[in-house]
This record gives C-alpha cells, sequence and structure tokens, in this order.
C-alpha cells in the first residue's frame, strides 16, 4: 500500500506508521468505495469539495493530486468517458445478473421485521396450537412475509444455515475435530444436500403435474426451515449431553413434520382434500403420498446432518 | 457425507448424460415406450408415465441438438 502511495505520502518515521495508515485508508475509500460511486460519479473539481469529509487528514497532497490531475481538459473528458463507461457496465451487470437470481423477487422474501421472525420462529418448533394456515393475498399478488406469519420467507432459512455451520465448527471443536477447512466442508456439504432435496422436490412436482404456485424459491424456503431445528438439537445436545440431543432433535422433527403437512396441504392438494375431506382417486392419492414424502424428508435430513456433531 | 459442489455438478452431469444415451429401441421400448407412441392427449391427467417419457424425450432433444435428427 505504501508503494502505490510512495509519492503522496513520504515515510518520515515508523512511529507514525499507525496514523499514516488512517489517512491512506481514509484516501483510498472514496477509491475503492462501495460501488466505486463517489469516483466516478463526482468528477468535476467542484465536486471534490463533498469529499472534504473523508479526507480530513490529508487536503494538502489530494488537493496536488486533484489539481494536477483535473486540471487537463482531456484527462476531464477521459475521466468523464470513463464514468459513462462505468455506469452503462454497472446497467449490464445489473440486468444479467437480474436473469440469473431474480433480485426484485428475492427482496420479497427478506421483507421480514422481528415480529414476524420471533413468530416464525416459534411456529417451526411449536406449530399445533396454529389453526389457520392459509397465506393471505393482496390482489393476486402474496403479502409480505412481515404481515403474514403464513407466508414463506429466506432471512430465517438462511440465518439458519450460516447459524448450523457456525454451530457445526463449535460442537467439532469440542471435540477436539475442528479445523478451519472443515466449516468449509460442512457449509458446502449442506448445501449440495439442500440443493439436491430442492431438485428432487422440483422434479417429483412435475412428475405429479401438479398446479401450484409454489415456486422454486418458496421450496428453497420450506427446505431451509429445518436449519432452525438441527440448530435446537446440537445445542442441546452441547449443554445437557446425547440424551438430550436425541429428545430435542425428536421433538423438532416432529414439529417441522406438523409443520410442513399444515403447510404444503394446501398448496399442493385440491381444495377438497386440503380440508381434510377423504377424496378417492389416484391422482390426489400420488398428491398425498407426496406432500407425505416431502414433510418426512425432513426428519431425515435433520439426523443426517447432525449425528455426526454429537458424540 | 462430504459432498462438494464439484461433486454436486458431476453427478447432475452423468445423470443428464445417461438419460441422454438411453436408447430407444433396446431399453425404452421395453417400458412402452414406443418409437410412434407420443402424448395420447391434453387430457388433465397425463399420468406420472407419461410425464417421465416426456421429460426423457426432451433431455435427449436438447442434448442431441437442435440440428440433428433423431433417426428412429
Amino acid at each position: 500500500m505504501r508503494q502505490i502511495k510512495g509519492d503522496l505520502w513520504p515515510i518520515t518515521s515508523p512511529q507514525r506508521t499507525s496514523k499514516q495508515q488512517e489517512p491512506n485508508m481514509r484516501l483510498r475509500s472514496p477509491v475503492d468505495g462501495l460501488q466505486g460511486s463517489q469516483l466516478f460519479e463526482d468528477t468535476s473539481g467542484a465536486a471534490h469539495g463533498l469529499h472534504r469529509g473523508n479526507q480530513q487528514a490529508g487536503p494538502q497532497a489530494a488537493g496536488l493530486s486533484s489539481q494536477s490531475i483535473l486540471s487537463d481538459p482531456m484527462s476531464n473528458m477521459a475521466l468523464a468517458y470513463g464514468s459513462s463507461l462505468a455506469s452503462q457496465g454497472r446497467e449490464m451487470v445489473d440486468k444479467n445478473l437480474d436473469r440469473f437470481i431474480p433480485i426484485s423477487k428475492m427482496k420479497y422474501y427478506f421483507a421480514v421485521d422481528t415480529v414476524y421472525v420471533g413468530k416464525k420462529l416459534g411456529l417451526l418448533v411449536f406449530p399445533y396450537m396454529h389453526e389457520n394456515w392459509e397465506v393471505s393475498y393482496q390482489k393476486d399478488t402474496p403479502v409480505a412475509p412481515r404481515f403474514d406469519v403464513n407466508a414463506p420467507d429466506l432471512y430465517i432459512p438462511a440465518m439458519g444455515f450460516i447459524t448450523y455451520v457456525l454451530v457445526a465448527g463449535l460442537a467439532l471443536g469440542t471435540q477436539n475435530r475442528f479445523s478451519p477447512e472443515l466449516l468449509g466442508v460442512q457449509a458446502s456439504s449442506a448445501l449440495v444436500w439442500l440443493i439436491m432435496e430442492v431438485l428432487a422436490v422440483l422434479l417429483s412436482l412435475y412428475l405429479v403435474t401438479v398446479n401450484t404456485d409454489l415456486t422454486t424459491i418458496d421450496l428453497l424456503a420450506f427446505s431451509g426451515y429445518k436449519y432452525v431445528g438441527m440448530i435446537v438439537g446440537v445445542v442441546a445436545g452441547l449443554l445437557f449431553g446425547r440424551p438430550a440431543y436425541y429428545l430435542a432433535l425428536l421433538w423438532c422433527c416432529a414439529a417441522i413434520f406438523v409443520f410442513m403437512i399444515r403447510t404444503l396441504r394446501l398448496k399442493l392438494l385440491s381444495e377438497a382434500a386440503a380440508e381434510g375431506r377423504l377424496v378417492r382417486g389416484t391422482r390426489n392419492q400420488l398428491r398425498m403420498y407426496l406432500t407425505m414424502s416431502i414433510a418426512a424428508a425432513q426428519p431425515v435430513f435433520m439426523y443426517w446432518l447432525t449425528y455426526h456433531l454429537v458424540r | 457425507m462430504a459432498f462438494t459442489l464439484y461433486c454436486l455438478l458431476q453427478t447432475a452431469i452423468l445423470c443428464v448424460n445417461a438419460v441422454a444415451v438411453l436408447h430407444e429401441e433396446r431399453f425404452l421400448s421395453k417400458f412402452g415406450f414406443g418409437v410412434e407412441q407420443g402424448v395420447a392427449g391434453f387430457g388433465d391427467d397425463p399420468g406420472v408415465k407419461a410425464q417421465v417419457l416426456t421429460l426423457i424425450r426432451s433431455v435427449r432433444t436438447v442434448m442431441r441438438g437442435s440440428n440433428e435428427i433423431l433417426i428412429d
């Protein structure tokens, strides 16, 4: 870092290194700031006054460099061209990224607040008292999770996944089996199982020709809810030993099973079957089996991914 | 147990390849695939078997290239 700024920050004495790190950091912050917005959008010399707040420690050297760079009209034009090119590039990246990962749709799944998270976590561990499992709609679009406890979200699965990886590292550490690579191994292993489960569910939904409005991200969210139960089980096992692990896991498995059945019943089964009436016919039977197997796969995964952590 | 993402990619490629190389005459006709048997209609209940066949056929069409003629 000092080599790049060698001409601007002559090093006088080693005692000043720590103090110089700060001005270096502050001078660098507009250079490689977030999204480069400060560098690319304010290219005129007058706008450098806006950076005054960031460059308290080194106004002289920065002023010298800005004057020398921007007094030349050719480089002025070059900077303007570069900024337009950068904004074009950013637009293109955003557009292409939006094709693969629908960012606007993802925002819906992260529109949560504390009350929702608390209620949902309680529902995942104790779903037996909840009566109304329907997702409420607002003119054909589902309501954001902030306003409806039954709506799926991606915040809890994402946080649960990360917490699971950390708790797994903790559990392995108590058994003296920890090494930093194992965190990555655990994370990628759990991610692979998650992807395989979502793909299997998608395939089976296709084969049974269910007309449902479940999107892939919904399935990802539902598959990610089991991490909460896994974390509860592993933490109980760490604190109180193996019997507590089995008890907590059993409780959470049953809870997730009931939760998944009650949630998927409304989405996958036909109207009559969802209300509990016994409807005959191979198609409804297939759908019932599908719901059951999706719900039964959750406890299996929960046990599979945690049993090696608690010894 | 220690799966990696690369392992998943390998598995996916091998599975898709396996579906693409299923031979019609030797193998699939034993399951009632047949070369002339198309989708029997657009009723509201295609059934699991018809869906599987549709899936296999579409994977094969995509993997074998759009400019190749499927010589049945």
